[in-house]
């Protein structure tokens, strides 16, 4: 389907000001949710508190430290069980079942592995975004075309050489892939982790406030990691728009 | 190289896919005996599926023979040599890289100054029809503009040996008359031996100085076939009396292979 920026940012204003009459008409009530220029003013205030300035911090260094072990890792692990045919055979299975486990059930393992704090949610967020890492990068490199890596070898490239010239260039769609879905599940695994389990960072601070009936700070925050996660997300789909318009005009 | 007679011999060659004679083998190939002169143009038309790019595979080194012994300019071929250039059957040009940096790929991987580059793939640009072209990605152009890209990039590293597998099987008969022509233009100007592999009859009696007719899988030689053109010919061959009688020569050879194949693919023959 053709992407329609108009379209969509239409459907969100639409959507935004329905919530906004709804809640300014007394259609739904303020203990449930608030306007969303209330929230909009929430995130102003709370942002130049520099009250959550450090939960800020933190949460987006874990999502950061998280994206680049996932996306580091699940290449070279991808690479190395794309090497042995046999290996992969035995792995694959597991692979493609692997997002049917809740993988927040290891948290006590990893609290064990690594003790409370930032160590046990950095490691629950890349078991959840190392692995579709390493799906994108075996999809990409079984989708190398022949006659490029032959081309390599007529050209008496060195294999290193061939490795990083052509045949990671050839991947290069694939691998962004995965280092999309890697962003967003390492946003996932941090901010859930910090809400059920942790006693920092943005998801605590949504916890907190929401067990202490403080919905305005609250939706504040809520709004911060949505406008967060959107630009990130953007960002990468307009890197990845220029990326195919390139490759397939 | 002086005192070279041929550019590369093949003798015994053989090829057979799988574990030799094993269950799933496929004698692919062979055995062929093949002397391709210094700086001759030299076809190969067969059946489809005869082994015609396993030949190829086994000259250029990317493919060893599983017996007999293939040369290239007198030493025996292990590896690609160096000096050998291929175009192969499918699209081969890096769709991250421009035309022009596709061009200078090869040229850039050996080290050549950038003054030469320069030199060496404007000109192959403009030789190929693709100055206009030169920024663009593959993905803008045509499947026959592409494979012009991969023509060029070979070029550019004046390889002494020339493999071309179907390379215009994507263009137009128009089109492939005039391809044919840069093809000779080009060969002329460098002196390099060409080897084009082709399932078209016509191109390769108007290219060649040698036809070699292969059968049916595994691909042999059933016939090879002086045309004993001049060397600066070109298209208008084709209107030549003996053009004709060359090319019917071949068919008869090559109408009981097709036959063949045809029965063994299952297709009713006529
Ligand atoms: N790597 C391979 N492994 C197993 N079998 C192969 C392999 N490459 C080719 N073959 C088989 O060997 C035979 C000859 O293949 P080849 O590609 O050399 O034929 P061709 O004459 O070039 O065919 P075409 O006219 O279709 O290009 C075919 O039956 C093909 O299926
Ligand atoms: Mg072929």
């Amino acid at each position: 389907m053709r992407y329609r920026p108009l379209a969509s940012a239409g459907v969100v204003t639409a959507l935004v000001l329905a919530l906004e009459v709804s809640c300014r008409a007394g259609l739904l009530k303020k203990s449930t949710i608030i306007p969303p220029s209330d929230m909009a003013a929430s995130l102003w205030d709370l942002l130049a508190s520099g009250v959550y300035s450090h939960a800020i911090l933190l949460t987006l260094g874990n999502v950061a430290i998280a994206s680049g072990i996932s996306i580091a890792g699940g290449f070279v692990a991808g690479v190395a069980i794309h090497a042995s045919a046999f290996f992969r055979r035995g792995i694959e299975p597991y692979l493609s079942a692997y997002y049917a486990v809740p993988t927040f059930i290891f948290y006590p393992v990893f609290v064990v592995l690594f003790g409370v704090g930032s160590g046990a949610i950095v490691a629950i967020a890349v078991m959840l975004a190392i692995v579709a890492m390493i799906t994108a990068t075996l999809n990409g490199m079984d989708r190398i075309p022949r006659v490029l890596t032959r081309t390599a070898r007529v050209l008496r490239m060195p294999r290193l050489r061939a490795a990083l010239l052509v045949q990671l260039p050839a991947t290069t769609p694939y691998l962004f892939t995965g280092v999309r879905l890697s962003i967003a599940y390492a946003f996932i695994g941090v901010i859930a982790s910090e809400f059920i389990l942790s006693g920092d960072g943005l998801g605590y601070a949504i916890a907190y406030a929401y067990n202490n009936f403080e919905n305005r700070t609250m939706y504040g925050l809520m709004l911060l990691i949505v406008v967060v996660v959107s630009v990130v997300n953007a960002s990468l789909d307009i890197l990845d728009r220029r990326l195919q318009a390139r490759l397939r005009a | 190289m002086d005192g070279l007679e041929y550019a590369a011999r093949l003798s015994g060659v053989t090829r057979v896919y799988g574990t030799a004679s094993g269950p799933g083998s496929l004698h692919a190939l062979g055995p062929v005996d093949l002397d391709l002169r210094l700086g001759e143009f030299f076809s190969v038309v067969g059946p489809s599926g005869c082994g015609k790019s396993t030949l190829l595979d086994v000259l250029a080194g990317l493919n060893p023979p599983s017996a007999g012994n293939a040369e290239f300019e007198g030493k025996p071929i292990r590896g690609v040599p160096d000096g050998i250039g291929v175009v192969f059957q499918e699209d081969a040009s890096f769709p991250w890289l421009t035309v022009a940096a596709n061009v200078a790929f090869g040229l850039r991987e050996n080290g050549t100054d950038k003054a030469e580059i320069r030199r060496r793939v404007d000109y192959a640009i403009g030789f190929m029809g693709l100055t206009q072209f030169r920024d663009a990605y593959p993905a803008q152009l045509s499947g026959g503009m592409r494979q012009r890209v991969c023509i060029a990039r070979t070029l550019v590293l004046q390889p002494r040996m020339i493999l071309l597998d179907e390379p215009f099987g994507a263009l137009d008969q128009q089109t492939r008359l005039l391809m044919g022509d840069e093809l000779l233009r080009l060969w002329r100007e460098t002196g390099a031996t060409v080897l084009l592999i082709t399932h078209s009859l016509d191109e390769a009696v108007m290219l060649s100085d040698r036809v070699g007719v292969m059968s049916a899988r595994p691909g042999q030689f059933i016939d090879v076939i002086e045309t004993g053109w001049p060397k600066d010919r070109d298209s208008r061959i084709v209107a030549a009396p003996r053009f004709g009688a060359l090319n019917g020569r071949i068919w008869e050879k090559l109408r009981a292979e097709t036959m063949k194949h045809m029965q063994t693919q299952g297709v009713a023959g006529p």
